[in-house]
């Protein structure tokens, strides 16, 4: 014979977990990483609304500023003149790298003073509030840089981006709706093109047309922006094709743009917008790394170029690390943040990559 | 080599209507598991106890979400968080389960208890041959045997169940279902457990299928002697198949008999309805709807668990828990309408 | 082992094929549509750099007949074509008489190798720690380190390679800030040259893995934890397995067959970061070698090595293409 309990005994209460009830704030678009991703790329939208007002922009142009001027923050700089007198110099070490061919660096290293300790940065200028993030060797203010450049490249970003997404759900709802040859065709050039390295084609078309527009920049970017949004649409096309709400709406007679637009979207967005900061991230990047080939607009600052003429003034050696750490940083928390914004929104597609506490 | 067994054949042969005499290898006694969420436990499975006897089949038949796979799942120990074993004793040879540390637990898997899983579609790991699955589970727990011996008696396993040999060398994707599912069944008895818990092992098959399957496991049950606890919702299914007859309701074990005790008289109400609602090829018979409501799990009513939907509900019943009482040879019954 | 089959085969040759002659379209349409004539404006442009080019008449017409350019547009593909499968690229502009395969050749070895060497260890390391990150067992500690590795995710590789230059080789003056070997060292299997480059080799290789590791990290974990909601995962653990194979033969086995795609699918990302790497840190791999393409204008070299690297990347992904099957039984000639 066995015995039933009437009651729950005080022994068998399990540990009770935190008592959290349920309310509006469970909802998965609050996803800390994303929100978290969305105010640092706020931050540097704000730079671009918010730094004309307070800051004179045209001190981003060349020979406009005092030259090697170091952060206001920095310490140990604006010795006396004695100090500077007493100051050896430094031997030149082994900074020029012994590299076959020829070395377009090689000239210039040899003329400038060798890096090293602290010291020799005192061959630099007086820090000044007038230019609180410091100066560089064309004569350009780094802050004024950074408010004119920072905006410019997440600018870059989003139109790329956008015209590749935008490519991207005509071919990818066609391939995935249509299918049969026109899907295969699509497929297999969108597969092929994933696969060149489009940086590589990017420096062919930017070395034949020197001069690059903001805008014409993004159009290159988004030649190569494509494959991937469509290659994404079409799989999730393919998953709900054959769901059962999409074939209710077949059968009920709705026309193929409503069944893509009301039925299959809504459930693509998370999706979609993941893979759209993505690519936004993506075309950043092509974009920052053509500039810093050399291959950017000229007339116009922006970070990538920042750093290649930091580059090509050997700045890193030279310590003038202002003059390629800031847009290095603003680049950093701009990646970061869209990075942030993919990941956060992987998670509100993906419920199961919340992890546990997702799982109740 | 193919398995022929007359399904007619009664399953009872054998057992006769005295199992007490019998040995005890599974005595699951006051089991509770809970699964903790942000509105409160849910009781999936709310004091349960029953017994296995050596030798038998026992069918423990409920709708879905009754609570029968959790208890399963609770006799192995892998109970998945936020579910928690709260309290009972899981006896095993004599051995408790429930206390068990994760190394202790990892000998007895397998060697004393083993599995049958309910998909076995996607039960065998896509990467490894047959041969290698069936060999990691004698060597986890014999050690290092040699090539030659290992081969043959994986060979015998295949002839038990009625499996061409050719398949030692393939990958789970070149099998069809019903061969995926008898290796599941040849791994189970590899080392001779002393019960074999299958949870719905023929729910994801056709039905020629589910025949064979159903026969292969009468078979290792009658040539091996092994126990099992033969998990499913198809009752003209555990009819075939099992000895005696467990029958759970929302988490709490309602009736268990012998199987055909249980078909010619169903004691408790659910039973009733379960069987009436088993279509006959013979008679037309209205569906019986039943009404009332199904309670939430997390606030169970006191009293009997089933008055929401029970036809032949009383005052009592809502107040006072009925408790599984054995008021015939060998037929208990949780229920008031028969104190 | 796997189920390689001579449909998948084909299939996957095909595709290698085309994305070769897509690519190599594309960089030979691009001068064509520049505005101009292309000859005209290489030389203006040689000119305008170093002053005054010798014979450029000469040139001019040299190039016109060696490229055909006077010959329709179709022939001029077909040739161009030829010539590329054949790795006739031509002569370089600026270092004259050079040929452009040769160079590239030179330069191959050092890109490759730091491409190899550098994925390798990202992808073993990062899809380590991802695999890691999703097993309860691993110590807290561990665990930490997934946001570390993430944190650099988001840094291009180049731009780590000047950080890393800076504070390694400005600062602490513990590595050398560029080049692949130290100067006065010959080439070839001696001891002083091999250690050189290895030392010259470990900023630059840290710069690709620390930035890329996150991904594979985050990677593995997702998949790991999908594979241990599969249904085998529960069988595995019903068998009283140990659960170090549980791990590794169940989960991480499992888990590294879409890391193994995506790896395929990025790689001309990774390509195109590596190039950057070398720019940074002067290696004399191909990415060098087309910066100082770049600079002086030397057409010739830049579309050649594009065309290099279009075929090296595709190449490696056909290699990854074809390892596939050997890894997951399941695939034949059929995927995704």
């Amino acid at each position: 014979m066995t015995t039933s309990a009437q009651t729950v005994p005080a022994g068998d209460k399990i540990q009770p977990r935190k008592k959290s009830k349920l309310n509006r704030w469970d909802s998965p678009w609050l996803n800390g990483k994303f929100i978290a991703g969305v105010l640092m790329i706020g931050s540097i939208m704000m730079l671009g609304v918010v730094g004309p007002l307070f800051w004179d922009l045209t001190l981003s142009y060349p020979a406009s500023s005092p030259l090697n001027l170091p952060p206001v923050f920095v310490p140990g700089y604006g010795q006396t003149a004695e100090q500077i007198a007493a100051d050896k110099p430094q031997t030149e070490t082994t900074t020029t790298s012994s590299v076959t061919g020829g070395n377009p660096f090689k000239k210039q290293e040899a003329a400038k003073p060798s890096a090293g300790t602290a010291g020799s940065l005192v061959r630099f200028g007086t820090p000044t509030w007038a230019h609180p993030l410091g100066t560089e060797s064309n004569g350009r203010d780094m802050l004024a840089v950074l408010l004119v450049g920072a905006p410019r490249s997440l600018y870059i970003g989003l139109i790329a981006a956008t015209i590749g997404m935008f490519v991207g759900i005509i071919l990818g709802f066609t391939a995935g709706y249509m299918g049969g040859w026109v899907d295969a065709v699509i497929r297999t050039i969108s597969d092929s093109i994933v696969v060149i390295p489009s940086l590589a084609v990017l420096i062919v078309i930017a070395a034949y047309v020197r001069t690059v527009s903001i805008e014409s920049l993004a159009l290159l970017l988004a030649l190569f922006a494509w494959p991937g949004p469509t290659r994404l649409i079409r799989a999730q096309v393919l998953s709900m094709r054959e769901r059962g709400y999409v074939q209710m709406a077949r059968i009920s007679g709705a026309s193929a743009f409503s069944i893509m637009f009301k039925e299959m979207m809504p459930n693509m967005l998370p999706y979609l917008a993941a893979s759209y900061t993505g690519n936004v991230s993506g075309a950043i990047l092509a974009a920052a790394s053509l500039e810093a080939l050399g291959l950017g607009p000229t007339r116009i600052p922006t970070l990538g170029m920042t750093i290649f003429y930091a580059i090509r003034a050997a700045a890193v050696l030279r310590g003038m690390w202002w003059w390629w750490g800031i847009p290095i940083i603003a680049l950093i928390i701009v990646f970061s943040g869209l990075f942030l914004m993919t990941t956060g929104l992987d998670e509100i597609a993906n419920p199961r990559l919340r992890g546990r506490k997702a799982a109740a | 080599m193919t398995v022929n067994l007359d399904p007619r054949t009664p399953a009872l042969a054998g057992v006769g209507a005295d199992s007490r005499s019998r040995e005890v290898v599974l005595d699951v006694r006051n089991l509770k598991v809970y699964y903790s969420t942000p509105t409160g436990n849910v009781r999936a499975v709310d004091d349960v106890s029953f017994k296995v006897y050596q030798g038998e089949i026992l069918g423990l038949v409920g709708e879905s979400g009754c609570g029968k796979t959790t208890t399963a799942m609770a006799i192995l120990r892998m109970v998945q968080p936020p579910g928690q074993i709260v309290g009972g004793q899981i006896l095993l040879d004599d051995t408790d389960l429930a206390p068990m540390s994760e190394r202790e637990l990892r000998d007895v898997r397998w060697n004393a208890l083993s599995l049958i899983p309910q998909g076995a579609m996607n039960s065998l790991n896509p990467i490894m041959r047959i041969k290698n699955q069936i060999g990691e589970a004698i060597e986890a727990h014999e050690g290092k045997q040699p090539k030659a011996k290992l081969k043959e008696r994986i060979f015998n396993l295949f002839t038990l169940v009625g499996l061409p040999s050719r398949i030692y060398d393939m990958y789970p994707h070149e099998l069809s279902g019903g061969m995926k599912q008898r290796v599941c069944i040849a791994m189970a008895i590899v080392l001779h457990p002393s019960l074999i818990i299958a949870d719905e092992p023929t729910s994801a098959l056709d039905v020629v299928v589910q025949r064979v399957v159903g026969q292969t496991l009468l078979d290792v049950k009658q040539r091996l002697g092994v126990s099992m606890i033969l998990i499913g919702h198809d009752m003209g299914l555990q009819a075939q198949l099992v000895d005696r007859l467990a029958v759970m309701y929302a988490g709490h074990m309602v009736e268990v008999a012998p199987v055909a005790n249980v078909f010619a008289e169903p004691m408790h109400p659910y039973t009733q309805l379960l069987i009436d609602s088993i279509p006959s090829i013979k008679q037309r018979k209205p569906l019986k709807l039943t009404e009332g409501l199904t309670h939430d799990l997390r606030n169970p009513p006191p009293g009997c668990i089933f008055q929401g939907r029970c036809p032949k509900v009383m005052e009592v019943c809502r107040s006072v828990k009925p408790l599984l009482t054995e008021y015939k040879l060998d037929h208990q019954v949780a229920c008031h309408l028969y104190e | 082992m796997g189920g390689l089959t001579w449909g998948y085969l084909l299939k996957r040759l095909g595709m290698w094929l085309l994305t070769i002659l897509i690519g190599t379209t594309i960089i030979f349409l691009i001068p064509r549509l520049a505005p101009g004539d292309p000859v005209a404006a290489m030389v203006g442009r040689m000119s305008a750099q170093s002053g005054f080019v010798e014979n450029s008449a000469q040139i001019i017409e040299a190039w016109r007949t060696k490229f055909g350019l006077d010959k329709p547009l179709w022939e001029q593909y077909v040739r161009y074509m030829g010539n590329s499968l054949r790795f006739d690229l031509g002569y370089s502009l600026a270092s004259f008489p050079s040929r452009v395969d040769k160079m590239v050749l030179n330069a191959l070895p050092w890109t490759v190798g730091l491409l190899l060497v550098a994925t390798l260890i990202s992808f073993v390391l990062g899809n380590t720690i991802g695999a890691l990150m999703a097993w309860e067992r691993t110590p807290r500690l561990l665990k930490s380190l997934l946001p570390v590795t993430l944190t650099f995710t988001s840094i291009p590789f180049f731009m780590l390679g000047i950080l890393l230059i800076y504070v390694f080789a400005f600062g602490l003056k513990w590595l050398p800030p560029s080049g692949a070997y130290g100067r006065n060292l010959v080439q070839g299997i001696n001891w002083p040259f091999i250690s050189s480059v290895g030392y010259h080799a470990i900023l630059p290789i840290m710069a690709i893995v620390i930035a890329s590791m996150g991904l594979w990290a985050l990677g593995m974990r997702g998949m790991m934890i999908t594979t241990s909601g599969e249904d085998y995962m529960i069988l595995a653990e019903a068998k009283g397995l140990r659960p170090s194979r549980v791990f590794w033969l169940y989960g991480v086995r499992n888990s590294i067959l879409p890391q193994v795609t995506a790896l395929a699918l990025n790689l001309g990302a990774i390509v195109a970061g590596s190039l950057l790497v070398e720019y940074i840190f002067a290696l004399p791999g191909v990415g060098y070698l087309l910066y100082q393409g770049i600079v002086t204008s030397d057409y010739t070299l830049i579309q050649g090595i594009v065309f290099i690297l279009i075929f090296v990347t595709a190449t490696l992904v056909l290699i990854l293409d074809l390892t596939y099957p050997l890894i997951d039984p399941r695939i034949t000639y059929e995927r995704g």
